[in-house]
């Protein structure tokens, strides 16, 4: 296509802008996500997570401090200073205010009458003065300094404003309303079992299924491929009857031994199809020298089957880890106490549906270590999907 | 016991079990039972050979068949008992009771919905998708961010599309993006979009596609690279434009894998729960089988319908079973 003169800069403009637009649709949900997860309830409560990545300009009113306790007399004028945004309980001191306001007034039909700096003149020598950062000075006679403190209306510019609350909320607050921390080990406990045990299985039959001669061998291989699909849904009832009448019950070895044999189909699949792209000589090699079948599956084909390997590991890993209908049926029991992270989530969003904060920072504590092996590993979940797509 | 050990222990005792039972069981079948040596070698080693496959194929197969294989007769007998009476066998009774459930055929409904729209509208996006990032500069980093939803749990994707779809009263902002442009587009009042009947599936719908579109991606895009260049030349020699090119030289050419994108994301759509279950669970007329399913086995306690239903999706799913045994059987020859 690129060697279509004439056509191609519009046509590549045309590409790239596409582009753009489709990774902005794909991430903009996420992206949404993540950067909830990182404002405060109010600023979720009242504005859209869009607004938080530009300066939001906000009207709002301030008082200054009532004169009563902090009034001073200098040369026989009485006045009041200090910050807007620390009366406000806004900020420690004035340095800790990172608003910038813009125009103030004194009156809500002029809240923008003033520019910073300027000394507006309230009639009757009372005088007030706010600074950019919000500083002020009132300034009057006794009897003009007195009772409550003057109202300001004041336009400021604040810049975005994120926060790690939620996640030490969510993560390490001792009281851990939550239970997300605890609900990551469990899911942590789930997974890493879950995705070593079959591993090892499906390696031997693999090699099984590539490589050594016996009858049945091509049934077999069509039972695999027919196990890949069939829904693990079937499994359900049946299994657990089986765990509660062979005793395992409801528990962390049930769901080892569940996600295990869903997980084989797939796993049997990918390293067969893998083993037997590798070259006929070198095993027919190192049979003529003597090695056994054992052998050559330990010393030679499972080294060299490593990318086929990762790229299991990773699919039963993100499996296992974003599972939860295994999870609800096989291991979390009525006492809760195995309760993993998806569970987890769902039940905040049943009951807190509207706390957006905790939902946000728990999912995300959830999907950021799928999405940490995604990014670091992604080579070989695609060379995975690319092996398995008749899966 | 703290779980963590006993994870721990678990993989012990579960990689060294494995490992020492290979190890063992091929031990055994060369030293003891046949061993290379004495009067009768040719014949033991033939025998060695003969039953070291099952030694490797044995724990899979003994996995597999308890795993997968016997709960499916297992779930076809139990769909045609009726456990409230004491396991009788009552025919199709099960059957006939779901097909009285409107909630049912809500579902089957639904479902179909599902099949429809959701292969389709992946598909066609990851061929699009596809196309366009292969030849551009930053084409990996784009496909890394259209793929990256694939990491992402359905729940996790539940709770990123809930914000999206988010409503609020309205005199006060809107938080979703979505009410946000349609009040911007001029739309009258906000929308709970969920609880709008059959758009809402096309909601949930779109949660999938958004996750499922980046798996139909990479195996396009791969596919797209594996056509012969020379084709592609030639039609440009013969004055094709690049639609042509796209839609009457490169998509004929890779219908097969444009089929088993389609069909896997097909599998994925019949299995579809957890999506439903977070965001709707089945209210507003979204029920899928999958859910109702899972209703009917784990909150009515009605495992003789639960398992019926259970077959249902067994049945939608056969077709393309035999259809992926039948080709694998044909490549293996």
């Amino acid at each position: 296509m690129s060697s279509i003169a004439g056509k191609k800069s519009a046509l590549t403009w045309a590409v790239h802008l596409s582009v753009a637009a489709l990774v902005l649709l794909w991430v903009f949900p996420t992206l949404g996500l993540l950067v909830s997860s990182f404002r405060t309830t109010d600023q979720i409560r009242t504005s859209g997570w869009w607004v938080s990545l530009f300066p939001a300009v906000q009207n709002e009113v301030f008082r200054t401090a009532d004169p009563g306790a902090v009034r001073i007399e200098r040369d026989g004028l009485f006045m009041v200073e200090g910050n807007l945004y620390v009366v406000a309980g806004r900020a420690e001191t004035a340095d800790d205010v990172r608003a910038e306001i813009s125009a103030w007034g004194v009156s809500s039909r002029e809240i923008a009458a003033f520019v910073p700096g300027q000394t507006a003149d309230l009639g009757e020598g009372e005088t007030l003065r706010v600074a950019a950062n919000g500083d002020y000075v009132w300034a009057g006679t006794d009897d003009q300094i007195s009772g409550r403190g003057q109202r300001i209306f004041v336009t400021a510019a604040s810049p975005p404003e994120f926060t790690l609350a939620n996640y030490q909320g969510v993560l390490f607050d001792p009281r851990n309303r939550e239970g997300m921390g605890k609900a990551f080990f469990n899911t942590l406990t789930v997974t890493i079992p879950a995705t070593i045990i079959p591993i090892l299985i499906a390696a031997f039959a693999a090699y099984a299924l590539a490589w050594m001669e016996f009858p049945g061998r091509a049934l077999l291989v069509a039972a695999v491929v027919a196990l890949l699909v069939v829904p693990l849904q079937l499994a359900l009832i049946p299994l657990l009857t089986l765990h509660n009448q062979i005793g395992i019950g409801k528990g962390y070895l049930g769901v080892w031994l569940a996600h295990t044999g869903f997980g084989l189909p797939l796993a049997i699949y990918l390293l067969r199809n893998y083993m037997i792209g590798l070259p006929r000589e070198i095993i027919e090699c190192a049979k003529i020298d003597g090695a056994t079948d054992f052998q050559i599956f330990t010393r030679i084909v499972l080294p060299l089957s490593f990318p086929a390997l990762a790229s299991f590991a990773i699919f039963q890993f993100l499996w296992t880890w974003n599972d939860l209908l295994v999870a609800m049926v096989f291991l979390i029991d009525s006492s809760g106490q195995t309760t993993v992270m998806t569970r987890q989530i769902v039940e905040l969003m049943g009951t807190r549906g509207g706390d957006w904060e905790i939902l946000a920072t728990s999912a995300f504590v959830s999907i950021a270590v799928p999405l940490i092996v995604f990014f670091t590993m992604q080579r070989y979940l695609v060379r995975g999907l690319l092996a398995g797509s008749v899966k | 016991m703290n779980p963590v050990w006993q994870g721990v222990i678990t993989i012990f005792i579960g990689v060294g079990g494995c490992i020492g039972y290979f190890y063992l069981s091929n031990q055994l079948l060369d030293r003891v039972l046949f061993p290379a040596r004495g009067p009768r070698i040719g014949r033991n080693i033939t025998r060695a050979n003969a039953v070291r496959p099952w030694l490797f194929l044995l724990p899979a197969i003994l996995a597999l068949g308890l795993y997968l294989a016997y709960p499916v007769v297992e779930t076809l007998r139990l769909s045609l008992m009726d456990r409230n009476t004491g396991d009788v066998f009552v025919g199709a009774d099960n059957y006939a009771r779901m097909l009285n459930d409107p909630k049912f055929w809500e579902a089957l409904g639904n479902n179909m919905l599902w099949l429809l729209v959701v292969p389709a509208a992946s598909t066609a996006f990851g061929l699009l998708a596809a196309q366009l990032t292969d030849r551009i500069g930053w084409g990996n980093i784009a496909k890394s961010l259209i793929f990256m939803p694939m990491a992402i749990s359905f729940v996790g994707a539940a709770v990123i599309f809930k914000l999206v779809y988010d409503a609020r009263p309205e005199d006060v902002a809107q938080i979703g993006v979505l009410n946000a442009i349609y009040l911007q587009l001029g739309g009258a009042a906000p929308v709970t979009w969920l609880t709008v009947p059959h758009w809402n599936n096309l909601f949930l719908m779109a949660v999938l596609i958004w996750i499922q579109t980046g798996f139909a991606m990479v195996i396009l895009s791969a596919a797209l690279r594996g056509i012969p260049e020379e084709t592609i030349e030639a039609a440009i020699v013969d004055g094709a434009n690049p639609f042509q090119i796209f839609f009457k030289i490169k998509v004929p050419q890779i219908t097969g894998t444009i089929i088993v994108v389609w069909t896997t994301i097909t599998i994925v759509v019949l299995k579809v729960f957890d999506i439903v279950f977070a965001m709707t669970n089945g209210q507003w007329e979204t029920q899928v089988l999958a859910n109702f399913m899972y209703d009917k086995m784990f909150r009515a306690n009605d495992w003789g319908m639960g398992s019926a239903a259970a077959m249902v999706i067994m049945l939608l799913v056969m077709p393309i079973l035999v259809w992926n045994v039948w080709t694998a059987r044909k490549e293996m020859r």
